[in-house]
């Protein structure tokens, strides 16, 4: 049994209680930080002084008996392209390297509203590009599973730092599977919503149709705390949905009629798949069916679209919502000393900036998007993708028609090895094959850890939802590690391989 | 081939560019107003810092729906904002949201006045038979303004600054057909166009701060041996005065002509320019030449949800349309039948004049004399103390008041000046009470009858003349009256002689 130190429902109980202070609490983090985030690199920030500071407020509130949220005092890590006025919010990029927002995102508003204390910012990959946590100026996250492997990207520093222990929860970015791939690689639980459920303001942009924040945690109970906390209507983002919010904490454990889950038949018989997550996949499809489920196979005929779909739909966006970073206005300027073409000391300061600023991979997607909205290549790319799109989404509402859920695997296999991908992009967006469709539909989706394979490296299972329906995913996510006996365990970080 | 004998025909097309009255911008709510220190109305959101979000601003599309109705465009029940993507210092996202291929309005047109210019005679035919000529235009959509570059490159060193005050101000563009074929078409076209936006509170108008600013597309097609054969387009950027529009295009035409003469270079075999207007030096100056239209990319924004406009909605706007300077052209010329000149310098003096005459006929002053004391007395007060008909210290009921004490001969034109400016001086004043201050009493009933009685016995012959049914011969007796008692009003004084000439045959 974990420590309940680490999880939010734990600690919060042992704070409410009076049996732990939040200083304690924050102390009891920070000290592990200070002794494994040398080899993890989860944490890219950390403010001592502003967590015991919030920490002691957060105390003294609850002696006053004002601390109502089940996140008063609790230490939550939030990805670096989070904005905060408390830390620079770099998204890992040398471009904004010491860029420090003068607004917190509205999931970071919520979060200090609840009395959660901000511990630290998590490392990334550049921009959210990527799937390895490994494309970003401070260099890769490991594993704390095992050293040599990635944590997964791009939220691979907040999914590390809940497997290593650094925070009670945390928060993450989702635009292709962002949330979901790192959770599986790290056996952690992470949460993807529906597009529109938690506010894009203050989450920096990178594929703005397909963007949206959500939480990891050591288990379903915690990610139903902090989904609750952050979801909700805001004005600030137009396409916030404004529908009432469940009582997740209610949906989790309320009782059901048995659940009709799908096993997407695409995601399941991929050659991709690696034999032990299939095995294990098959193990946790029988735990369903004995607790009373009802499973019917489905089928997303359009699966094998939704790679190339994804890859020129969220490049196009990049490309324009990364057009800001000019050298400008802020962040980033290159010293433009050397050579003198034709171009006007501006064009030649803006591209330098650009080159320079940048790493290789975002580039690359940039031009990637550029060159698919081109005149002459719209058509072809971009207008086709969003046809695909069209049709991944009909295909989703086609399986739900006779399902409450999708079962399927998060990632074809185990966690890589770090640098074993990284000069392959294919083979990187390869990896992407069983979460992009979540993002291309909107729709709900989360990765709960199910075992692991053969080297002890966590194994996920994803689970997919029709629109608004988390609570269906957290309950099914809850009842499953009810049934298969799941607890949530930490790696040992002494004997960590490295 | 010679300059003289070269015919052709000058072909304009306009992009006007008109500033939204709105209180805040497009997209955030940072306020618009002009003149203020650099980057002090700026957000977030306006300055594109990461991680923030537009929100639209209803009253843009309330503002541009109606400018469209007002043009007799189709307003968009589905509209949508596209990214034009494109990098400068003063556009801080890289990107100017806009609209691509959803615009809100579409397919209008404005009609303009043809020789409206010391055409006396057309000004004076029926409204029916004006000369008007319709230009159509394509289509109008929104987008957000950028900022403001400032180079300052003396000494040597070049320094620049940029004022996000004006980035992410609602613009709307309207686009017209190549319809125009003179600078003075584009002048009176871009005229009327200020003026239907400012009645409609749609702009306002300010050409000084640029709330109107306009790209003028010109060339001309030439007849050459018996086809015709274009100069190259030209994109005249930036006027923002209806001067420098008549100006520019007048010089381009010169421009092209010699340039044709001397070089026989025709549409399509050189790039298409863009030239500056320089105001100064009176001419247009080579800014860019393109081979290709610039490729900005555009795309859906995903950060705006499209605008739906019902039909009610559309309904609404076409309401809220309803008082364009046309509008009230036909009320003051068709129905109160002024003169086409003086109608216009009435419509040119904006809404709220218009309104202010239209108050005084509501009231029961005559169409006429209204318009001459609007057109002297009130606008010469106006100019000379710099004030809007907003500050006029007589309402329009007094005013009235005073103006219908000369139709019904209790004062006399110059009597009813001199009330006026008491009037101006006394702002309690009713309009009887400066006419008593200028020593104009009213002669008691049974004082008038007496009076009238003499005046009757004494003048047998007035009232044979009248008795044999020539009624407009009691006029005669006005001087008379006028003479034993200055203060006789000339209206009861004919009346009540005509009343006891009736009553004794």
């Amino acid at each position: 049994m974990i420590d309940p130190r680490f999880t939010v429902h734990g600690a919060s109980r042992l704070l409410a209680s009076g049996a732990l202070s939040s200083r304690e609490l924050v102390a009891f983090f920070l000290e592990r930080i200070d002794r494994w985030n040398g080899q993890v690199n989860a944490m890219i920030a950390i403010d001592r002084e502003l967590a015991f500071e919030s920490a002691d407020a957060c105390d003294a509130m609850r002696d006053r008996g004002e601390a109502e949220s089940p996140l008063c005092g609790i230490p939550i890590a939030l990805k670096d392209n989070l904005c905060t006025r408390a830390y620079t919010t770099s998204c890992a990029s040398r471009m904004l390297e010491n860029y420090v927002s003068p607004f917190d995102a509205h999931v970071v508003e919520r979060l200090r509203q609840a009395g959660a204390i901000l511990i630290g910012k998590t490392n990334l990959d550049e921009f959210a590009m990527g799937g390895s946590t490994e494309t970003g100026i401070f260099g890769p996250s490991h594993n704390p599973w095992s050293s040599d492997r990635t944590c997964g990207g791009s939220s691979g520093g907040s999914a590390a730092a809940i497997a290593a222990g650094f925070a009670s929860g945390s928060l993450g970015t989702d635009t292709g599977g962002s949330i979901r791939q790192p959770a599986a690689f790290c056996g952690v639980c992470g949460i993807k919503p529906t597009y529109g459920r938690v506010s894009r303001y203050g989450l920096i942009a990178y594929g703005s149709s397909l963007d949206v924040a959500g939480a990891f945690a050591h288990d379903i109970e915690d990610l139903a705390l902090i989904l609750q906390c952050i979801s909700g209507h805001d004005p600030r983002d137009s396409t916030s949905l404004d529908v009432p919010v469940p009582d997740f904490q209610a949906e989790v454990k309320a009782t059901r009629a048995p659940l009709r889950v799908g096993i997407i038949r695409e995601h399941l018989d991929s050659d991709g798949l690696h034999p032990e997550m299939r095995q294990a996949l098959l193990e946790a499809i029988e735990v369903f069916r004995s607790s009373g489920a009802t499973i019917v196979d489905v089928s997303l005929p359009h699966t094998k679209y939704s790679i190339p779909a994804y890859y020129i739909i969220a490049p196009c966006e990049a490309s324009s919502n990364l057009a800001r970073y000019d050298g400008v206005h802020y962040g980033f300027r290159a010293d433009k000393t050397h050579s003198v073409g034709k171009e006007s000391p501006l064009e030649e300061m803006m591209e330098s900036t650009r080159s320079e600023g940048f790493g290789p991979e975002v580039r690359r997607r940039i031009l990637l998007g550029t060159y698919a909205l081109s005149a002459g290549y719209y058509d072809a790319y971009y207008l086709k993708a969003l046809k695909v799109r069209r049709m991944i989404r009909n295909d989703y509402d086609a399986a739900f028609e006779n399902v409450d859920l999708l079962l399927g695997p998060t990632t074809p296999n185990a966690p890589f090895r770090l640098g074993e991908k990284v000069n392959d992009p294919v083979q990187l967006y390869l990896e992407d094959l069983f979460t992009v469709g979540a993002n291309l539909a909107g729709i709900p989706a989360i990765s709960i850890p199910i075992g692991r394979n053969g080297d002890g490296l966590p194994i996920g299972m994803q689970l997919q939802a029709p629109p608004l329906q988390e609570g269906t995913l957290l309950a099914a996510g809850y009842q499953f590690h009810r049934e298969s006996g799941y607890q949530p365990t930490l790696p040992d970080m002494d004997g960590m391989k490295s | 081939m010679n300059g003289t004998s070269l015919q052709y025909r000058i072909v304009i097309g306009l992009e006007v560019h008109v500033q939204l009255a709105t209180e805040t911008k497009l997209f955030c709510r940072c306020r618009t107003e002009f003149g203020q220190p650099p980057n002090t109305q700026v957000c977030p959101v306006c300055l594109g810092l990461p991680g923030a979000l537009p929100v639209l601003n209803e009253q843009a599309i309330a503002l541009a729906s109606r400018a469209g109705a007002a043009l007799h465009c189709e307003i968009a029940s589905f509209t949508k904002w596209d990214r034009k993507n494109y990098f400068y210092p003063d556009l801080p996202k890289g990107y100017q949201t806009s609209q691509y291929d959803l615009p809100i309005c579409a397919n209008g047109y404005l009609d303009i006045p043809v020789g409206i210019e010391g055409g006396d005679s057309i000004d004076d035919a029926p409204v029916s038979q004006r000369m008007r000529k319709r230009i159509r235009i394509l289509r109008a959509h929104l987008e957000e303004d950028a900022g403001k570059s400032m180079h300052d490159e003396h000494a040597g060193r070049a320094d620049s600054r940029i004022d996000l005050n004006r980035a992410g101000t609602p613009l709307l563009e309207i686009v017209s057909e190549p319809d125009l074929s003179s600078a003075a078409e584009a002048k009176d076209y871009m005229t009327e166009m200020r003026l239907i936006m400012v009645y409609l509170g749609v702009s306002d108008g300010n050409m000084q701060e640029g709330s109107l600013r306009a790209d003028a597309n010109v060339n001309l097609h030439i007849d050459r041996d018996g086809t015709t054969v274009a100069t190259p387009i030209v994109e005249i950027k930036n006027l923002n005065s209806f001067r420098a529009v008549e100006r520019a295009i007048e010089f381009e035409v010169e421009r092209q002509k010699s340039e044709f003469l001397r070089t026989g270079l025709t549409k399509g075999q050189v790039p298409k320019q863009t030239r500056g207007w320089n105001d100064v030096l009176g001419q247009t100056e080579l800014q860019r030449e393109k081979e290709e239209v610039s490729d900005y990319r555009y795309f859906p924004c995903p950060d705006l949800v499209p605008v739906i406009l019902d039909e009610a909605y559309r309904d609404r706007a076409r309401q809220d349309a309803a008082g364009t300077p046309t509008y009230y052209r036909d009320q003051l010329i068709e129905t109160h039948q002024l003169r086409a000149a003086d109608a216009e310098v009435l419509i040119q003096q904006g809404r709220d004049s218009v309104e202010y005459y239209l108050a005084l006929i509501a009231n029961g002053a005559t169409a006429k004399r209204a318009s001459a004391w609007m057109l002297q007395d009130i606008l010469r007060y106006l100019n000379d103390k710099g004030v809007s008909i907003g500050e006029y210290p007589i309402q329009p009921p007094k005013l009235a008041q005073l103006l219908k004490s000369i139709d019904g001969g209790r004062v006399d034109t110059s009597q009813a000046k001199q009330a006026l400016t008491l009037l101006l001086e006394h702002s309690d004043w009713t309009a009887e009470q400066s006419i008593d201050a200028l020593g104009i009493v009213r002669v008691d009933d049974s004082e008038m009858d007496t009076l009238c009685d003499l005046l009757l016995s004494e003048n047998p012959d007035v009232v044979e003349k009248v008795k044999a049914g020539n009624a407009k011969a009691v006029a005669a007796l006005v001087g008379q009256a006028k003479k034993r008692n200055r203060n006789a009003d000339p209206r009861v004084v004919q009346e009540l002689c005509l009343k006891k000439i009736a009553e004794r045959s």
